[in-house]
Order: structure tokens, then sequence, then C-alpha cells
């Protein structure tokens, strides 16, 4: 009698222990699905849930529940969203972000809750420092990246000097300082634009009395677009040639500017035409999904939830013992689409990036082509100031 | 003295533009005396109606014909549905109203175009640059925009000081209740002069348009503009609107071209380039402010 007892506890035990573990892992995507960037937000969801759906509603062989919430590229609502993943839903893995003031205003307050957050765009120079958690890893890039690139390029160029245009606010003026922490020539004039101007007609005139060899821009969204097409029509782009991050020239916003922007050089960590068996997969797959080419967002989002998958494959979907979890994170041993992929020691990625160029298809579209490699495992300017 | 002649003509291009935004805007509240917080929607509309358009059809003409009916129509249909009931209520009861126009306007051009800007080019017929004077090279399209511009202040001149039409509106716009006694169809001719309103809107927007992002929200940097714009020129008053446009339009452009450079005179060039840049960004209000010192009601206000 005593050993049946002992047997049923034991098989309700198992039975329970079993019960946990399929119970899915919750992932907390926080991301801007609204307003003029949505669709940002919404490649990093495709990007995400491709690499679930490709698991049949597994990452790693454990099954995961993806949660979606628009944060409007609003910082309160972001932090109302985050609130509502960890204390109602349990959440303790977060990503998504786009916006790199909204990545300020929730994830130091995330990480600090035990909560491990994983961004798949954002990468403000704050969090990249001294404010590194050992909570918080970016898939993406740190900001600067993107402009560095771009920088060591010009710098490697025949242009002697360069004229900078950014809007008037603290990424404007970030981003022009991850380009001349690598250009090292002369900086013809440092301009800054009032945050979301559309017309640049002035500034056009003056870039063109100034005659520089080369123009940088960090103009996200409409503004980009706007000046593109401006440049392009004043005529510019035939004399002095356009530099910029990614940012402004994604499969998306190409579609919109189209024409004016074939030639244009861009700095990136990824490009769709990388070739690497991973990445092949990847953009047949998205393509084949969604009806249209990644954006360097899908690429990170896709990465992040391939990221998060190598993890909970080790763990075995267990977030008990958090701490394994995080050593399998760091050791990012996934088929990362950009190819050479690790974490340095402030938990940002110590990848390659890439100089690519505008150019026309064969069916009439305009998309990216690679140019050239520039940087091999570049480290961020700021690792060596995080202590963790 | 290129460049500034040059700069001259960037002012006069964006002055025009927020001329045709600002002369809808500015009609529609001296006359029917309500506040139009979605006008800049219908320059969406017509930017959006006019990129799809012209690039299903290949003809910029045709383009902005469909923009402008698009901005019109869907402006007398607001008029018949939302704006009617409002007019005996309150300017807080229109301000919310058309607000939240501003948000059914966004959302659905995102449901039917999708989240990404539209693509719209300069047509191959205004493409390049022409020389004007030795040196000055000025873009084709911008000259258009501006020959546009002229032409249709010219149209409304004539609309409203020759024709029996104009007439209407104007005695609707000093008594409303004689005016209909008199037998004329008060009714229909806010809603005429509504549509007119948000017509030239569009027309702002398709002119905009291969300048411009087409983009959802693309209304609300511009509306700011235009506000200050009827606030400097007197608000009902076209003639102010035209006037505040261009001295807007004037104002903001060299601002931002020469300031910097003047502070260049005498601080460290990063500075200028800072305070330059935050001043520049100001002037236009710093204007706003000037003129509402020494004219309460505008430059020229429509009523006393």
């Amino acid at each position: 009698m005593k050993r049946l007892m002992m047997l049923v506890l034991a098989t309700a035990i198992l039975g329970l222990a079993l019960g946990a573990s399929a119970e899915p892992v919750k992932i907390g995507m926080i991301t801007t699905l609204s307003t003029t960037a949505a669709y940002l937000g919404e490649d990093i969801r495709d990007g995400f849930q491709l690499a679930v759906d490709q698991e049949g509603g597994r990452l790693g062989g454990v099954d995961v529940e993806l949660l979606v919430e628009d944060d409007g590229a609003k910082p309160e609502k972001a932090n109302q969203i985050a609130e509502r993943y960890m204390k109602k839903d349990g959440v303790k893995i977060m990503t998504g972000i786009v916006f790199s003031n909204v990545a300020i205003a929730v994830v130091p307050k995330v990480v600090r809750d035990g909560v491990v957050y994983l961004s798949a765009n954002a990468g403000p120079s704050q969090l990249a420092g001294k404010g590194c958690n050992e909570n918080y890893f970016s898939v993406s890039y740190q900001n600067d990246n993107i402009d560095e690139v771009v920088g060591q390029y010009v710098n490697d160029s025949a242009h002697q000097n360069v004229y900078l245009i950014a809007p008037n606010y603290p990424a404007g003026k970030d981003h022009l300082a991850g380009f001349k922490r690598y250009f090292k020539k002369e900086i013809k004039a440092e301009v800054y634009t009032k945050l979301g101007q559309s017309d640049y007609a002035a500034e056009i005139a003056a870039i063109r009395a100034a005659k520089p060899d080369a123009v940088f821009f960090f103009l996200p969204g409409g503004m980009g677009v706007s000046f593109i097409k401006q440049y392009a029509q004043a005529g510019l782009n035939e004399e002095i040639p356009l530099y910029g991050p990614a940012f402004s020239f994604d499969e998306r916003l190409l579609a919109a500017v189209g024409p004016v922007a074939l030639g244009v050089k861009n700095g990136s960590q990824w490009s769709h035409d990388l070739d690497n068996p991973a990445n092949r997969q990847f953009v047949a797959a998205y393509r084949e999904k969604y009806g249209r080419t990644p954006t360097l967002y899908a690429s990170q989002g896709y990465d992040t939830a391939r990221l998060i998958g190598s993890a909970l494959k080790v763990v075995n979907g267990n977030l008990e013992d958090l701490a394994a979890f995080k050593a399998a994170l760091r050791k990012a041993d996934f088929e990362s689409v950009r190819g050479n992929f690790s974490f340095g020691s402030n938990q940002h990625p110590v990848q390659d990036l890439y100089i690519r160029e505008v150019v026309k298809t064969d069916d009439g579209n305009y998309t990216n082509k690679t140019i050239q490699k520039v940087f091999t495992n570049h480290v961020d300017a700021y690792a060596a100031e995080c202590k963790m | 003295m290129i460049l500034f002649a040059e700069q001259i003509l960037n002012g006069l291009q964006l002055g025009i533009t927020l001329f045709l935004m600002s002369a809808g805007l500015t009609l529609v509240f001296g006359i029917m005396k309500v506040i139009n917080l979605a006008h800049g929607s219908f320059y969406m509309i017509g930017a959006y109606v006019g990129a799809t358009v012209t690039a299903a059809s290949g003809s910029f003409l045709a383009g902005i014909l469909a923009a402008l009916g698009a901005a019109g129509i869907s402006g007398m249909v607001v008029e018949l549905i939302v704006l009617r009931e409002l007019y005996q209520r309150d300017h807080l009861d229109q301000v919310l109203a058309t607000f939240g126009l501003i948000f059914f306007f966004n959302e659905l051009t995102r449901i039917i175009w999708g989240k990404q800007p539209l693509f719209m080019d300069v047509p191959t017929w205004l493409q390049g640059n022409i020389e004007i004077m030795a040196g000055l090279v000025y873009p084709v399209y911008r000259l258009f925009v501006i020959g546009v511009g002229c032409l249709t202040a010219l149209l409304l001149w004539f609309l409203f000081s020759r024709t029996r039409l104009g007439m209407q509106i104007r005695a609707g716009a000093s008594n409303r209740r004689m005016v209909s006694a008199l037998g004329v169809n008060i009714k229909l001719l806010y809603t005429l002069v509504f549509g007119l309103g948000t017509l030239l809107a569009g027309l702002a927007g398709v002119m905009a348009g291969p300048i411009f992002a087409v983009e959802s929200g693309m209304g609300e940097s511009i509306l700011i503009l235009t506000f200050v714009v009827i606030v400097i020129g007197g608000i009902g008053s076209v003639k102010g609107a035209v006037i505040g446009a261009l001295l807007v339009g004037l104002v903001d452009t060299l601002g931002r071209a020469f300031l910097p450079q003047l502070f260049r005179l005498f601080l460290s060039s990063s500075v200028a380039d800072g305070v330059g840049a935050s001043l520049a960004s100001m002037s236009i209000y710093i204007l706003m402010a000037a003129v509402l010192i020494l004219r309460p009601k505008g430059l020229f206000p429509s009523h006393d």
C-alpha cells in the first residue's frame, strides 16, 4: 500500500514536471507598429516570427509564445507594456524596441528586475558603455557602428573633405560623432537641421556653394526621403557623392526613393546578398513567406530569435537558472545571417561591417549591393567603459 | 550673391507651398468660423492620391486632377458628416473633432497604402535644372511650383472679387442670416467653401509629393507652419495668407541658410553652427511673436 502511494506520488510529481516543461517560454516583444516608423517594427516582428515558424512554434526545440505589443515609439507606453509583461505574463525575455530613446527609458529598468533584454535594433551608447548590464544584449549593433564604417570608407577614398548634415537632436550628434571617429580628413561643415524638416532647399544650395568632395548625412525616415529626392532634383547627385548609414536605404524605403538614390553608398552590418548559407536560406524563406525582400531590421529580428533559440536549447527551456541561460547567450552559438558574429565584453556584437551601393535590378526595382567589407570583427567604441 | 538669389528663390517656393495650404485654412476659418485641424490630412490625401494616380497612369497632370478631386470631395464629405453638426458649438468641440479626424485619416492611409512611404518622382517634362542667370541653376520643378502657386492666387482673387459665387461667399462671411434670408443656399455655400479649401490643400499636397516624403502624418509638420502663416497674415484674409506665407517662407529659408554664417563672424564655427541652427528653427516663431505684439490681429485682419 505504502509502495503504491509512493508510485502515485512519483507519477504526480513527474506529471507536474512534464506539465511545467510543456508550458511555452514567453517572449515579450515591445516594438513600433504605428506611426511612420511602423514598418521597422513590422520587419523585426516578421523576421522573429519567421524563425519561430520555421521550427513549428519552437526555438531551439523549446515551445515559445511570442507576445507582441505596439509602443507607438513612445517611451512611456513602452514602459507600461514592459510592466505588464513582467507582472501579468511573467515574461523573462524581452526584445524588439526600435528607438534608442525608448530603449534608454525601458531597458535599465527591466534588466534590473531580472529580465534578459535582447536588442533587435536600438543600440544607444549609454547602454554600451557605463550603463552596460549583464542582462542586456545587443544583437543588432552599437548605433555608431553604422556610421563608423562609412567614416573609414570615405577616409580611405580619394575624398579630401566632407560635408556633414544631421537633425538637431542627440541621436543626430551621436551619428555624426561616429562618422568623425574614423574620418580624419577635413570636415567642410557640420550642419544641424530642424527635426522633422521636409524642405532642404536652403541646405542643398549651401552644399552646392561649399563644393565639398562628399556629403555624409544622417536623416532617418521621411527626412531622409525628402533630402535624397531634393538632392537629386538639384542635380547634385551627379557632382557630389552622397554617403549615409543604412537607415535611409533599407529595401522598403528604397521603394520610396528609387531612382534618386541610385549609386548612393551606405554602411551596414548586413545585406541580403551576403553569401553565407544561413543568409541565403533566410532571404529565400522571408521572400516566400512575406513576398518582399527583408530589410536589415528583419535580419536583426531573425538573428535575435535564433540566438534565443540557441540558448534555450542549452538550458532546455528552463529559465529558472537565468545565469546558465545568459552564459549560453554569450557564446552566440548560432548561425547568424551576418556570417561572423560574437559578443564583446559589453555584450554588443563583434561583427563585420560593409559598404553597400544602391543598384537597379533587372526587374526595375532598387536594392543594395555589397561592394566592400571595411571592418572585420569590429568592436564598438564604448566597450572599454563597460565594467561588468 | 548668386547663393543669396538662390536662397531667395527657395524661400519663395516654400512660401508658395505654404500659401496653398493657408489659403484654404484661412478661408474656412474666416468665412465659416471653424478651426480645422485636419487641414493637413487633405494635404496628405492630395499627395497620396496624386502619387498613386501618377504612377498608375504615367501622367502627372492626371495625378494633379485626381488629387484635386479626391481632396475636394473628401473635404465636402467631412463637412457634411462632421462639421455641419459643429457650427453651433464652440471652438473646443471643433478642435477635438478635427483632431480626431487627423488620427482617422493617418490610420486610413496606412490601411490603404501600407506603412512605408510612397514613391513619387518629378515628371520627366519637369526634370532637370535651368540656368536662370550666370551661375544660378535652379530645378525646373520648383519653378513650376512657384508658377502654379501664382496662378492659383490670381484665380482666387478673380473668384472672390469678380464672380457672383465670390460675392455670395463674402456676404455669407459677414452676415450669414441675412444672406440666407435673401434666398442664397448658405449650407450649400459652406460645403463648397470647405471643399475649395481642402482642394487647395490637396493641390499643395500633390505639388509637394515629388519633393517631400509621401508618408502617413506628412500633413502635421506643414500644418504648424500653416497656422503660423494665418496668424501672421490675419485670420480669414486671403491677402494676408499670401503675404504671411511669403514672409514665413523667406524668413525660414534665409534663417537656415545664413544665420550660422552670421554667427561665425564672432563665434567659433562649431558654436556658431549650433546657435545658428537653433535660432534658425525659432526664427518664424520669433517673427510671429513680433507681428502679434505690433498687430495683434495679424497684418491684414479681415474683420474689425
